[in-house]
């Protein structure tokens, strides 16, 4: 049956959804396969997979957790590439937010969370959003490209976050092992209920939507939209590229500072260089899988947290090893990437002529 | 289509859940637990009540010849036993990762967890909270509860040995030392390999660069070669690659290895290495555990004599005399007689920290921020 390939005339409704979902569908059996041949049972693997993402209620708690640093760098990275403004840099952002964040709790141990923990979130912000003013600041000045210097400065994060907990702010009883003291229970976000979540899901929530209203409602966030096209259009629009690109990195950013401060807080409850396990570039990866839509990070960040929280599951009741866990998710990602070739194009017979 | 529709099902059921999670926040969490357990399918019903399941939790992959590894041989040993079984789950980064992961092993009916990376210390304490009955054993922290052990080895007498080695077989008298972090840990094994050294040939120096990383085969080459080209023609190693070995063998320069015998990756280059063997002592752990009388609250930190360190046989290339000296301080080690602290031992600025003929405390060991004469570099 031969094909040829045509592009798509209008929009195929639903397709995103059909797409994505075949995509995991083919992924999975690819997985499957790949079990098979290590001699593992393919349908128990996926079910102990299935069991360790969404069985229990403890997994989706884990899952959860892990997507709402996840959901907030992306979202920061999203509102950059939106404006086609490459932002590699979250990691280095989300370092500099835990320092923020740290900075205050150590600074004021004794203040109560209603007060530390706002003081917390805006230096957190702050912290990120100045560290990616940085390579905005020399993209319109001396016209740096902006994916190399915010890589850079990622690793400067990095580094800057080791000397603190490795010399000034170093816990004095920790018998020299890199960390600060633990937190005041003011500087800890306090979880929900009886559960392991705590509020900072709240507060990804708010920042979705916030930031989904300010896209959609304001002169601003339009604006953002439209001279996501380049700056040659937004000149003849006669929008102020410039400091949009300012904006966008502060954003983009503060987003990015506000998952280290979380991360630092809920979780950890002290700062230590194990902070960084690289959510700030798994977050482009999600921004991209979500094709930069908030509602669609939501879900991406969530799937993804709960794909790796699964395969540690299939690691501990199979056996398999942790590198299978990483071949899954490249499998899934590049069929879902690859998968929307399908949303512009569609195959057709052939027709004799 | 159907499947889709099945998937997508699925998919719903699962949003629901998490709907269902927010509506039950306030269930306390052990409840949640017990409620977990029954629909829990590795939890099998145990044919007789000794069998003691063995978890370990390891933060690298277990085939990279280093400490990982190491742990792994140990494991291995365990599930040796008739009444032991064992499960591990490799690279897993230490915080909140790991925190989930130890969690999991509680609630899935292991009777004894392994955690073997300082960075697991505050999850191991904070579950270990949740689950009194499960016992826990930290490697390279410090800190303990009712239910947690924190355990180490005195590799710090194997590198002491590997020290004499070295220390013999230079001609530039500068060895060089990949190291990892600037913690106790890591500085007591160098200020030993140094304090060896010296006692064969009291004018060498011991250059020390720190990769701020215990595993990337790229940096720590690359730190190797810096040390090489600056005349090191011996180099040691506290990392956990063996990419160091192979960097001395390309530049003919000699080795000493960390973790495993690492002789193969670099023969001609390599002396000897400070090894790791945790199987003894995991063995007699899961014994302990099973006839109920392992205690919590404890640091315990094993020696060559309970055979938990030692080092890999000396190459070919080490002269006979050489063994003998090495064989020597090995059999007082063996004793229970740790020689590898014995004073007068000065600081860098020539200070003395440990007085003559006094041995270093286990606090001193502890707290080892500073490094001793012979060694260049800082302790930051």
């Amino acid at each position: 049956m031969p094909l040829k390939i045509r592009k798509r005339d209008e929009p195929w409704k639903w397709g995103a959804l059909v797409v994505f979902l075949g995509a995991l569908l083919f992924s999975l059996l690819v997985s499957a396969l790949l079990l098979a041949g290590q001699g593992k049972d393919p349908i128990e693997g996926l079910y102990v997979l299935w069991q360790g993402s969404f069985g229990h209620l403890w997994a989706l708690e884990g899952a959860l957790l892990k997507a709402i640093p996840l959901f907030l760098c992306s979202l920061g990275v999203a509102v950059a590439f939106r404006m086609q403004i490459w932002n590699i840099g979250a990691e280095g952002q989300f370092a500099l937010g835990a320092i923020g964040a740290t900075w205050m709790a150590l600074l004021f141990p004794d203040l109560p969370g209603i007060v530390l923990l706002p003081l917390m979130f805006v230096m957190a912000f702050l912290f990120g959003g100045l560290w990616a003013f940085i390579p905005a600041f020399l993209k319109l000045k001396l016209r740096v490209n902006e994916i190399i210097s915010t890589l850079m400065l990622n690793y400067i994060a990095i580094l800057l976050l080791d000397y603190l907990v490795f010399g000034v702010w170093k816990d004095p009883a920790s018998f020299g092992f890199p960390m600060t003291p633990e937190f005041t229970a003011g500087a800890i976000i306090p979880s929900i209920g009886g559960s392991r979540v705590h509020w900072g899901l709240l507060f990804c929530v708010v920042v979705g939507v916030g930031l989904w209203a300010f896209m959609r409602f304001t002169r601003l966030g339009f604006e953002l939209q439209a001279s996501g096209e380049g700056p040659r259009v937004a000149k003849y629009a006669k929008i102020r590229y410039g400091m949009l690109v300012m904006l966008v990195m502060g954003l983009s950013g503060g987003f990015a500072g506000w998952a280290g401060c979380i991360e630092t807080s809920a979780v950890l409850n002290r700062l230590q260089p194990s902070l960084m396990v690289g959510y700030g570039y798994t977050a482009i990866v999600v921004a991209w899988l979500a094709r930069l839509e908030p509602l669609n990070i939501a879900f991406a960040s969530f799937l993804l947290a709960a794909l790796r929280v699964g395969v540690e599951n299939m690691q501990l009741e199979l056996q398999v090893p942790a590198a299978f866990g990483v071949i899954m998710e490249g499998i899934i990602l590049m069929t879902v990437l690859a998968g929307q070739f399908f949303l512009i194009y569609k195959l057709e017979r052939k027709r004799r002529s | 289509m159907k499947k889709l529709l099945k998937l997508f099902t699925v998919l719903a059921a699962s949003m629901a859940l998490m709907l269902s999670l927010f509506a039950c926040g306030e269930a306390p969490q052990e409840k949640k637990a017990e409620e977990a357990a029954p629909a829990e399918k590795a939890e099998a019903p145990k044919e007789e009540p000794k069998t003691i399941k063995a978890g370990f939790v390891y933060v690298s992959p277990v085939g990279d010849a280093g400490y990982s590894y190491a742990h792994d041989q140990g494991r291995k040993a365990v599930d040796a036993l008739d009444y032991a079984t064992t499960a591990f789950v490799e690279s897993v980064p230490e915080g909140a990762d790991s925190e989930r992961v130890i969690r999991n092993m509680a609630r899935k009916g292991f009777d004894v967890i392994f955690t073997t990376s300082f960075g697991y210390m505050d999850p191991t304490l904070k579950v270990a909270k949740e689950f009194p009955d499960v016992d826990f054993m930290h490697c390279s922290g410090f800190k303990k509860s009712e239910n947690v052990d924190n355990y180490f080895g005195r590799i710090y007498q194997a590198r002491y040995l590997t020290g004499l080695v070295a220390g013999a077989m230079t001609k530039t008298n500068k060895l060089g030392y990949v190291a990892a972090f600037p913690i106790p840990e890591v500085i007591r094994g160098i200020n030993a390999f140094t304090v060896g050294v010296r006692q064969m040939n009291p004018d060498a120096e011991v250059r020390v660069v720190w990769t701020k990383t215990w595993y990337d085969p790229a940096l720590e080459k690359d730190a190797a070669k810096s040390l090489l080209d600056a005349g090191c023609d011996v180099i040691a190693q506290h990392q956990d690659s063996p990419a160091p070995q192979e960097a001395a063998q390309e530049a003919g320069a000699y080795s000493i290895g960390y973790n495993s015998d690492m002789s193969s990756f670099a023969p001609k280059a390599h002396l000897t290495s400070a090894i790791w063997n945790w199987g003894p002592m995991y063995v007699k752990t899961v014994e302990q555990v099973r006839d109920g009388t392992w205690k919590g609250n404890e640091s315990l930190w094993w020696s060559m004599q309970d055979g938990v360190v030692d080092i890999a046989p000396m190459g070919p290339m080490v002269p006979e005399d050489v063994k003998i000296v090495v064989e020597a301080s090995k059999a007082e080690l063996m004793k229970g007689n740790d020689i590898c602290f014995v004073g007068p031992i000065k600081d860098q600025n020539g200070e003395i920290k440990i007085a003559e003929a006094e041995k270093a405390t286990d606090a001193q060991l502890h707290d080892m921020m500073w490094f001793v004469e012979g060694v260049v570099g800082t302790v930051k």
